[in-house]
Order: structure tokens, then sequence, then C-alpha cells
């Protein structure tokens, strides 16, 4: 049997490695600091990402701040925003992309607006997680606007199968409320109002002071 | 005996608010303990005999006494990256207790000397660390935290971190990393945190359930809080339980409690008509158990004995209506995606695992394939800096030695079909 070299696909691990694949220019250098004079930086970031160094020993340490700033203007952590984030805090743009590629929330690529990221770990796949991400998947279609992905457990096994929707915690979603849940995040209506996870009790009976107890 | 401390009064509406916390005789411990020498906080910890609530379940009191004296810059973290799958405690402690933990905090920094502190909160908790902030807040008003707290002249400075998404920041020195604005690589130890940690000073690291116990402790007295739970694992602990159960949810239990007691009289058992196969007594990271040892006691060294490790408290129970290559698969995926990948037996081990007991669901595997990935989990187990590789290997080593006979009629079935599918596909 002969082996068809371009069917093996290499570096198939490589999940923390985006941009593994991409075409590198290896005669330029790397960039340096960016030059405040030639990068514009907005103020209301500039200002937000000083005082978030401002908070620790040292200015390093607002990597993660300062890239969810750029994530909030931009939308996802641009070359630009990671740029001018990395003019305010004095470091290489490729010391912040670095840990922007780190980490599961940072996005390095362009996302839709409605994070939506489904538990599909032990717990919550025991209890139909993998259903529940193909139902979204199909009723979101595509839609650009979206940003839908599996994600590792997010801590919410009590009310698996759940999702974190803008952050907002809800579960346990049945398959047949996925529609309503979809149609509600389009609508940023606030998603099955009865089934966040602020509202739930605590499942300890000891702990139940008013009557509240186990749902 | 009381067995609850954490989870006492914790729907009470307004608890998270200082004036609630302050109701239900809050921070009362905070000035009980700035009345006491510091080093008598630290042998009161160590009398508590209280174990590390995050996985370790290293003594508290003997980590705090690690730290160096003297004048120095010191720093306590507080570990809030709970990120190991079927743990969902912590959570619950942040969002509605948020005061129960900043006394905890203020506490130990000041049993240590540190003068600094961080929460780190994994960033998928974002309204928990909106609460934590609002609570922080609240607490520098009224003068718990601050340069002088209440007056007493001890500094106390706390901030709040979130993370972005990491399982391995939830390792205590890929945390400090990541806190210091690095990717989130374990470090090489020793040195330990105790002596360079955060910033290179002194750090006490501890887990979010741990610091909270710490007020009861203080208010109670060490060696009556000694006196709950059962020898070498004092105390109550918050276990969470997941999984096929009918009744999800965090249960505080005397430590000592039997698991069959907890599983099916906390939680309900799996759902009518089901029996456990098997169960993972200290979240994902634990090798498993099955329904045979249903009547362990529920504490550190008994489980320690049976081979397995009481780990966070998270408890996910599986149903016979699974296959273990399933969940197998499952947990091997998550520990190659969550790899930092900068050990190789670590970040091979792990996605090669998850290539193998891929082959044996596509049916491509041999039955030598088992004993192939039991010896890569050797290979794993203590070669890395860090235990993301173990708390893979151990798990998935304890399947595949207890439910081997189910490995391998299920590489038998997948060949068999795929034997078929080629035969008729080349009678056609």
């Amino acid at each position: 049997m002969t082996i068809d070299p371009s069917r093996i696909a290499r570096f198939e691990h490589g999940s923390r490695i985006p941009g593994w694949d991409d075409a590198v220019d290896l005669e330029k250098d790397p960039a340096g600091v960016p030059d405040p004079a030639s990068t514009p930086v907005p103020e209301d970031l500039r200002a937000e990402i000083e005082a978030q160094m401002a908070r620790y020993p040292d200015r390093r340490s607002a990597a993660i701040p300062a890239l969810y700033a750029v994530q909030r203007r931009y939308g996802w952590c641009s070359p630009e925003g990671v740029e001018q984030a990395a003019c305010v805090m004095r470091v290489t743009p490729g010391y912040l992309t670095a840990v922007a590629t780190f980490y599961d929330m940072l996005e390095t690529r362009p996302v839709g607006r409605h994070a939506l990221y489904v538990c599909t770990n032990i717990s919550c796949s025991l209890c139909g997680a993998d259903e529940l991400l193909a139902a979204l998947r199909e009723e979101v279609d595509g839609d650009p606007d979206f940003n839908l992905r599996g994600f590792e457990c997010l801590g919410a096994c009590d009310i698996a199968p759940m999702a974190s929707v803008n952050g907002q915690y809800v579960g346990p979603i049945a398959l047949d409320e996925v529609p309503e849940l979809v149609a509600q995040i389009r609508a940023g209506e606030p998603p099955l109002p009865a089934k966040q996870l602020e509202r739930r009790p605590s499942a300890d009976p000891k702990a139940a002071v008013h009557g509240g107890g186990a749902a | 005996m009381t067995d609850i401390l954490l989870l006492e009064g914790i729907d009470e509406p307004g608890l998270a608010t200082i004036e609630g916390y302050e109701r239900r005789g809050g921070y009362q411990a905070l000035r009980k303990a700035l009345r006491m020498p510091q080093a008598d906080l630290v042998d009161q910890l160590k009398v508590s005999g209280l174990r590390g609530r995050g996985g370790a379940g290293f003594s508290m009191g003997m980590k705090a006494s690690f730290l160096p004296q003297g004048d120095m810059q010191k720093y306590v973290v507080v570990n809030a990256d709970e990120s190991e799958p079927g743990t969902f405690k912590d959570r619950e402690l942040m969002q509605k207790n948020p005061h129960q933990l900043i006394e905890g905090i203020v506490i130990a920094a000041y049993a240590v000397g540190a003068t600094k502190s961080f929460i780190y909160i994994r960033g998928e908790y974002e309204h928990q660390a909106d609460v934590l902030d609002a609570a922080i807040a609240e607490a520098y008003a009224r003068g718990y935290l601050g340069e002088s707290v209440l007056g007493s002249g001890v500094t106390c400075e706390l901030h709040l971190h979130r993370g972005a998404g990491a399982y391995i920041c939830g390792e205590e020195t890929g945390l400090l990393d990541s806190l210091e604005g690095k990717r989130g690589n374990p470090r090489l130890k020793p040195p330990f945190p105790a002596n360079q940690g955060l910033f290179q000073g002194p750090t006490l690291i501890n887990n979010v359930e741990t610091l909270s116990t710490v007020p009861h402790i203080v208010t109670m007295g060490a060696e009556e809080y000694a006196r709950i739970g059962v020898q070498n694992s004092s105390g109550t602990k918050l276990v969470s339980v997941s999984g096929n159960v009918r009744r999800p949810g965090n249960y505080e239990i005397e430590l000592g409690m039997r698991s069959r007691d907890i599983i099916y009289g906390l939680a309900g058992g799996p759902p009518e008509g089901r029996d456990v196969k098997l169960w993972f007594p200290g979240g994902s990271s634990s090798p498993v158990l099955t329904k045979d040892d249903l009547d362990l006691s529920y504490d550190f060294d008994t489980l320690a004995k049976a081979g397995t490790m009481l780990g966070s408290g998270a408890i996910i129970v599986v149903d016979d209506s699974n296959s273990v290559v399933d969940v197998c698969h499952k947990l091997a995926k998550f520990y190659a995606h969550e790899s930092c990948g900068k050990c190789t037996p670590c970040r091979e081990g792990t996605s090669w695992t998850v290539k193998m007991v891929g082959r044996i669901k596509d049916g491509t595997a041999t039955p030598m394939d088992l004993d192939i990935m039991a010896s890569v989990q050797d290979h794993i187990i203590g070669n890395c800096l860090c235990v993301l590789g173990d708390a893979m290997a151990m798990p998935v080593a304890s399947m595949i030695a207890k439910f081997r006979g189910e490995f391998e009629a299920q590489i038998e079935a997948a060949r068999e079909r795929r034997e078929q599918a080629f035969l008729t596909g080349v009678g056609a």
C-alpha cells in the first residue's frame, strides 16, 4: 500500500499552536517594542491598560487584562489592537501574541459577537452535551454573529448540560429549548431566565434557610 | 457534631453583601485573629489539621509555616481557577458568600506576614468575578482591607485577577506565571512557591475552599475543628456530585462519610433502572472506582489506600448505560487539549493516548494497543514538571486495568463492523 503524504495531517495535535501552519517570512526581523510616535492608541484603551498596569508590582502582569480590553474594543485580539496594547505596556507585540494564543478565551481570529460556549466535558457529556452542541450548531446554522464552540469543563456540572451565553451560565438546557435560546440571543434578551445559574438555590438541604433546597 | 460550616445559610438573601455577612457574625473571626500573635495563628492552622481542598491535600498550616520569617515582600495567592472537570464548589462559595473568602484571606495574610494578595479566578466565572469585585470594594470601604486593617496597622491589599481559560493555570506555578503576565507554563520545583513564588517573593497559595474555612477555625478554635471528621482528615468538605445522578450539586459533608451515602443518599443515585458503573472520587484526575468501592469512607487516607485520591472532592458518577471507552476518550481529549506543551511526556503522551483510544472506537486497534497505552501512562507519571500528565495517566491506566474486558470487547466489535463493511464493499 502506498501512502499519499498529502493525506497525513501533520501537527494535528496542535490545539495550542494556532497559526502553526501559517506562512512566515523568515527574512523579516521580529517586531520590536512599538514606537509611541507612530502608533496611535485610542485614549480610553490607553487609560484602561495603564490603570491595570498600576495594580501590579510588574507591568507585564497586566497582559491578560490588556488583551481583554483589546478584545472588548475590537471584538478579537487583532494585530492592530495587540500592537496598541504592546505600545502602552512597552513590550513587543510578539510577547502579547504569545500570551493571547495560550488562552482559550482570547480570540486570535475574528469571531462572532455572541460568545456561546457549550461545555462538552465528562459530566456534561454524560447528560447529553454532545447532542446539545449539535442541535445548537444546526440552529445557529453558520450565523457569523455567533461564536459557538464546544468548551472544556466550565465548572457547572450541576446544571449539565449547560452553556455559557456571553458569560451567563444557563442550564440544564433541554433539546427543545434550543430554538428559544438562540432566538433570545439574537434578540439580545436574557437567555432562558428560569434556567440561569445565578438563581439556582444550593442543592444541600442543610443549607436551605427559607424553604429553598434542591430544584 | 456539626457538619455544616461553609454552606450555612448560603442561600440567605443578601449574604453576598457586607451587611448580610456582618449580620451573620462575619468579620468577628478577623477581629479575634488580629489580637493573636502571628505564630499562634499558624500553630492553630496546624492543629486544626486542615488539608488543602484544591487537590493535593497538603496541610495548610504546614504550608503557611514554610514561608520565611522576616521583613520582605510576601504574597498570598488564592487559587480560584477551578477547572478540574466535575468541580464547582468554589464557584458557589465565591458567588454566594464572597466575604467568607475575603475574611479568610486577610487572616491568612496576617498570619504569614503578607501585605499583598491576589485572587486568580478563571475567566469563565464572569458573574462570580463581578460579585467578588463588588465585595472587595465593600471590604475596602469598611476597613477590612487596606493599609491598616481595622486600625491595627496590619496592611492587606487584595486584587482580583481574571484568567482567560486554561486548565493548567490551576497548577500553582502555572498560575503564578500567568499572574505575572506570561503563558501559564508550570515551573521547575524546587524552589517551591513558599520560598520563591510570585515576583520571586515568598508566596502562600491556597484554594478558595481552604481559605473560606479559615475564619471558622479561628472562631471555633483549632481543637474543636479537629474533632470534626476522622483522623488525618479533619473538618467538613464540599463535594460536588455530578454525572448520572438525580440531584447533582454541592453538598457539605463531614469527612469520613460513607461514599454510598453521598452518592445515593445526598445526590439520589443514578436514574431509575440504572446502576453505578464507575465513579471518580476526586475530579477527573483521580483513578476511577467501581460500584464495589461504594462503601469506602470518604476521606483522604481511605481513598489513598484504595489507590485513588480525594482530590478536589468532585464525584463524577457514570452509570451502566455508558461505555467506558467513550469516557476514556473524553478524558484523554481534555488533557491533550489542556497540556501546555512544555514537557514532552505529557504533550506527546496525552495526544497519543487520544489517538489510541480513537482507534479503539473506530475499529483499527488491536489488543496490543491496550498494552502500549498502559505503558505510555507509565512513562508520563512522575516525568514532568507538573502533574497534568499524571492526571490523565492515572485515571486512564485505572480504567484499562479495571475494565480491560470491555475495552477488548469494543476493539473486537468495532473490528468486526469494519470487516463486514469491507466485505460488503468487495461483494458489491
